[in-house]
């Protein structure tokens, strides 16, 4: 299964290496990151892969959710097919 | 691979413009529970209504967690009461709406649909049994939805059905005075009712389905909203297209829920519809919609136009995006659950008769009306009769969901709660049509050539 990571959020130094590093704990795979600041902004994008994933999805969020927070970004994780299913025909 | 812009977007019309799930409905049929015995008719529609719909909730906030789209509800609607209960040994249906309610209340869900008749043409001594029971059954119980089919195009209309209708929608305001006569919220009187519809107050399972379906509802008018933004002053051309596009993206949604609900729940895929059905909150209004495409408010002249293509367009985008399409699919325009109609009517834009017109073009009918308490019952019968009149000259569902508030007047303000919303008291015509519904009998069907 993929995921969809999206984090926006105030621009501060270690999003990047934190979100991922919360990935790698779990054994998610990144497979893309797009990301760039806006005005001050964050915004990043990661597609990544769940196949050896050692938390379920929900865990998953909840570890990240808290990643979050501490950094005081928002950060969201959903099943790829939700997007591929609006912008892929 | 996906765009981020387009992941943007997605996440965008979630998080600021309201697009939601607003329903997986499972519809159940109760074919196999009856029984004479009133007593075990009601045990095995419970015990059949709970095990079917186990593990909905759970499915549906599983869905919402790994997709991130909010699935507002889960419901059940069930074959026609009327229809299963036939048999039973008994004088009121009341306890059957009991049972119903427990079986919601146990499984989590907020509504359960299928409390209904269909007498289109005639009746018989069930329906006539259910029908009389519908008052005290929605003052005895929170969820459950009653609703009754008294005209088709194919049959034409039962004004006998019409009038006592007329007469339950009273009663039932009666029965639930104290509440702002919210009975009469969970009342609708059809014509041409579809059986597959995943939205409350007026889903049940229809004869025509299988054992067990899952049928979902998609919503987001503030989607619609949002991309006519972004096309301010072009020709309607252009808002036809955007609508379209937007409509298609919203149903690709849905057509995905419902195929995870399906799958995981064990049963077969029903339907999508394509409704776009409005709450009350900010920015989920079908009215604002129709103002961004140049309307002062809705109510206004060209609002008749605007909703007609609205609903089109809707239509025309969604029906390439799900595998298959049914329900009411098209824009609802419930008072009292849209925030833009609620200020129109508060402004003295919108009318009852404006509404009227408006459901000529768009789906379902008059929908979530306050009308004063004194209003009669003769009236809202024929306020049913004209509503049933357009459904079944122009080959469509109507419904009405009137509520004849009991010491309200034209003006105060009711207030349901919850999705339901509130909405002032509209004013009615109180010219008399009694000697008119007395009449009862049959409107026969229309021709269906020669259509000028």
């Amino acid at each position: 299964m993929k995921i969809v990571v999206t984090i926006i959020g105030q621009d501060r130094i270690g999003i990047v290496a934190k979100i991922s590093t919360a990935l790698a704990e779990a054994e998610v795979n990144i497979m893309d990151i797009n990301q760039n600041i806006m005005n001050g902004f964050f915004n990043m994008v990661m597609i990544a892969d769940m196949q050896r994933a050692t938390l379920p999805l929900d865990a998953l969020q909840k570890k990240l959710a808290d990643v979050g927070r501490a950094l005081g970004v928002d950060v969201k994780i959903q099943h790829e097919d939700i997007f591929n299913a609006m912008h892929r025909i | 691979m996906l765009w981020r812009d387009e992941i943007f977007e997605t996440n965008r019309m979630i998080e600021q413009n309201k697009l939601d799930v607003r329903t997986i409905t499972m519809g159940i049929s109760l074919r196999d529970c009856v029984d004479p015995d009133l007593k075990a008719f009601c045990q095995k529609i419970y015990d059949k209504i709970t095990r079917c719909a186990k593990d909905l909730v759970a499915v549906g906030v599983a869905i919402e967690t790994e997709y991130g789209v909010p699935v507002i509800n889960k419901r059940v609607s069930v074959t026609p009461i009327a229809l299963v209960a036939e048999g039973c040994k008994t004088d009121t249906l009341v306890p059957v709406a009991e049972t119903m309610d427990r079986a919601a209340r146990d499984l989590g869900i907020n509504f359960i649909g299928g409390f209904s008749a269909l007498v289109d043409k005639g009746e018989t001594r069930g329906d006539t049994r259910l029908i009389a029971s519908i008052p005290e059954a929605l003052a005895r119980t929170e969820s459950v939805c009653a609703s009754v089919n008294v005209g088709t195009t194919k049959s034409g209309l039962n004004m006998d059905a019409i009038r006592q209708m007329g007469e339950t929608i009273k009663r039932t305001a009666a029965l639930t005075a104290d509440r702002g006569a919210i009975g009469c919220a969970k009342l609708v009187v059809f014509t041409n009712a579809v059986q597959d519809n995943p939205f409350m107050a007026g889903a049940f399972h229809g004869v025509g389905e299988g054992e067990c379906v899952v049928n979902v509802g998609v919503s987001g008018p503030g989607v619609v909203k949002r991309a006519l933004e972004s096309v301010q002053g072009a020709p309607f051309d252009t808002v036809a297209e955007t609508i379209k596009r937007t409509a298609f993206k919203v149903t690709r949604v849905g057509q995905l829920v419902a195929q995870e609900a399906s799958k995981r729940l064990g049963v077969s895929m029903g339907i999508v519809d394509l409704s776009l059905a409005p709450t009350s909150a900010i920015g989920d209004s079908v009215a604002h919609i129709l103002e961004e495409m140049g309307l002062e408010r809705c109510g206004a002249p060209g609002t008749t136009a605007a909703l007609a293509l609205l609903n089109d367009a809707v239509k025309k985008g969604g029906l390439m995006a799900a595998q298959h399409v049914g329900g009411l699919s098209g824009a609802f325009i419930p008072v009292s659950e849209d925030a833009g109609m609620i200020d129109a009517v508060a402004c003295g834009c919108l009318s009852l008769e404006k509404l009227e017109a408006m459901t000529c073009v768009c789906s379902v009918g008059l929908d979530m009306i306050a009308v004063p308490g004194t209003t009669s019952a003769a009236t809202l019968s024929a306020i049913l009769a004209d509503e049933a009149a357009i459904g079944m000259i122009n080959n469509k569902t109507t419904a009405v969901r009137l509520i004849p508030v009991p010491g309200k007047k034209v003006g105060d303000d009711v207030e349901f709660g919850g999705l339901l919303g509130h909405c002032p008291v509209m004013a009615v015509n109180t010219f008399g049509a009694e000697a008119f519904v007395a009449r009862g009998g049959r409107i026969p069907a229309p021709v269906r050539s020669l259509t000028n």
